[in-house]
């Protein structure tokens, strides 16, 4: 199919997109075009106006500064896959990125883009999730900073304003040897996961779990904090029951049901995907279990 | 809506154009360079059939405008072969491994491994099997095409050896 006729607008500057979107009736933000593209050629997605962020100065880069990881929207996957940066300091988002799409398909895909689209089995949300990521998002109005946890409003819903876009993402960082994990469950390499989980976890010599973070995605409309978990393992020593306990916890959960999986299925999921990723990030901080 | 003006290399060769925003970049190649050697498949970025090179990097030409391609380089399948009526050398390990069947996803897997050999001149069968997850053949089952790459890569290796 194709898609329904547009206006394509290339801005050079974040002040000309947020100008276009302030004037413009019924427009829609093109990043790397490998989610929306398709929606529009679905005609899903009818919209009058494209402004293209391609263009754009300044949205595209990581660096870190204070413990944090700040990333430009059009950062494409492929930048973030073989940045030796997020391969040390982010590590999570690098295992995670095996699992996104294809290589033909991260060469384009840009992180903002996976954000402001929110399938709700995307890896990259997910790992933003894990992180407690800050959402930089612009507009004439200003700016402003979401944490995360207030970004996924609905299903594929965000708090972006249609006069806004996500300029940057940034990542507080995890103390370095932190255990980290991504795996996810899916018919095909490339599609997006049935369920799919990200661990996060820091052990101390002693064996204490210091700090824990574990997400879903798959089975909400976002990616799923698994506070029980989290709460099962913190000030816990770590052993193989400690983190079966905590995996039990993530079956506590009432995924959707639909055409790939039922509830159930995705509940089983859930648990077996939280312990190996917990299995597998405390192996990496040296603790096998 | 207007068309706009655009200008970019493809295989070497400039071209300038007005286009309709919501041209694909797949049906420019073929409806209006005549560049047919690239294939449209499902038209939604899942079968790979349509993969160029942009600026040197593997993309879904059905998932791209070509008003993006704007000052681009490209190269398609078109551009693999060092004159007509001969193979370049991945083209040529394609065919002598039966690295195709019915030839409908090949051109697609031919640019997606041309970026891995240039990228990587020995990559491991598990990268090439990585590499092909992007584009979907249903003769094959893929064997003949991972050797194919395999054997292509070696004969590269040799030719920049000698």
């Amino acid at each position: 199919m194709k898609p329904a006729p547009f206006n394509y607008h290339v801005p050079r500057s974040v002040e000309e997109v947020t100008t276009l979107l302030a004037s413009l009736e019924n427009a829609k933000v093109l990043a790397g075009g490998q989610s929306l593209v398709p929606m529009m050629n679905f005609r899903y997605v009818i919209v009058d106006h494209i402004v293209d962020l391609a263009k754009v100065e300044g949205l595209a880069g990581i660096s870190i500064t204070n413990g944090r990881m700040r990333i430009g929207a059009m950062t494409r996957q492929r930048e973030l896959e073989f940045s030796p940066e997020v391969a040390r300091y982010c590590p999570l988002m690098r295992e995670a990125l095996l699992h996104v799409g294809h290589r033909q398909t991260r060469n384009r895909g840009t992180i903002g883009g996976s954000l402001a689209h929110a399938d709700p089995a995307a890896e990259l949300p997910t790992v933003c999730a894990a992180h407690d990521a800050v959402i930089e998002i612009v507009s004439r109005r200003g700016t402003r900073k979401i944490p995360f946890h207030e970004f996924n409003l609905a299903f594929m819903t965000t708090a972006i304003e249609p006069d806004e876009i996500v300029t940057a993402i940034e990542l507080p960082l995890w103390a370095s040897g932190h255990g980290y994990s991504f795996n996810e469950f899916s018919r095909r390499r490339g599609d997006f996961a049935i369920v799919g989980a990200a661990t996060l976890i820091e052990i101390d010599p002693d064996l204490m779990v210091q700090r824990a973070s574990l997400r879903l995605c798959g089975v909400g409309i976002g990616p799923l904090r698994i506070t029980a978990a989290e709460a099962a393992l913190v000030g816990k020593r770590f052993d193989r029951g400690t983190a079966r306990a905590a995996a039990a916890a993530a079956k506590a959960i009432t995924p959707i049901s639909d055409i790939h999986a039922s509830s159930d299925y995705r509940r089983h999921l859930a648990e077996v995907l939280a312990f190996r990723t917990l299995r597998d990030a405390a192996e990496r901080c040296g603790v096998r279990i | 809506m207007a068309k706009r003006s655009i200008s970019l290399k493809v295989n070497g060769r400039l071209y300038e154009q007005d286009v309709e925003p919501r041209l694909t970049l797949v049906d420019f190649l073929r409806n209006e360079l005549d560049l047919t050697g690239t294939h449209v498949g499902c038209e939604h970025g899942v079968c790979g059939a349509c993969t160029v090179l942009i600026d040197g990097r593997s993309a879904r030409s059905c998932l791209t405008f070509a008003v993006q391609a704007d000052g681009c380089e490209l190269m398609t399948v078109e551009g693999l072969a060092p004159a007509d009526g001969e193979l370049g050398v991945l083209q040529q390990a394609f065919r002598d491994q039966h690295g195709l069947q019915c030839g409908f996803c090949t051109p697609g897997m031919l640019m997606s491994l041309t970026e891995l050999l240039r990228d990587n001149p020995d990559p491991s069968e598990e990268e090439v099997r990585d590499v092909l997850t992007g584009n979907l053949c249903r003769c094959t089952g893929y064997a003949g095409a991972v050797a194919a790459a395999l054997e292509a890569a070696r004969r590269l290796r040799t030719q920049r050896g000698a």
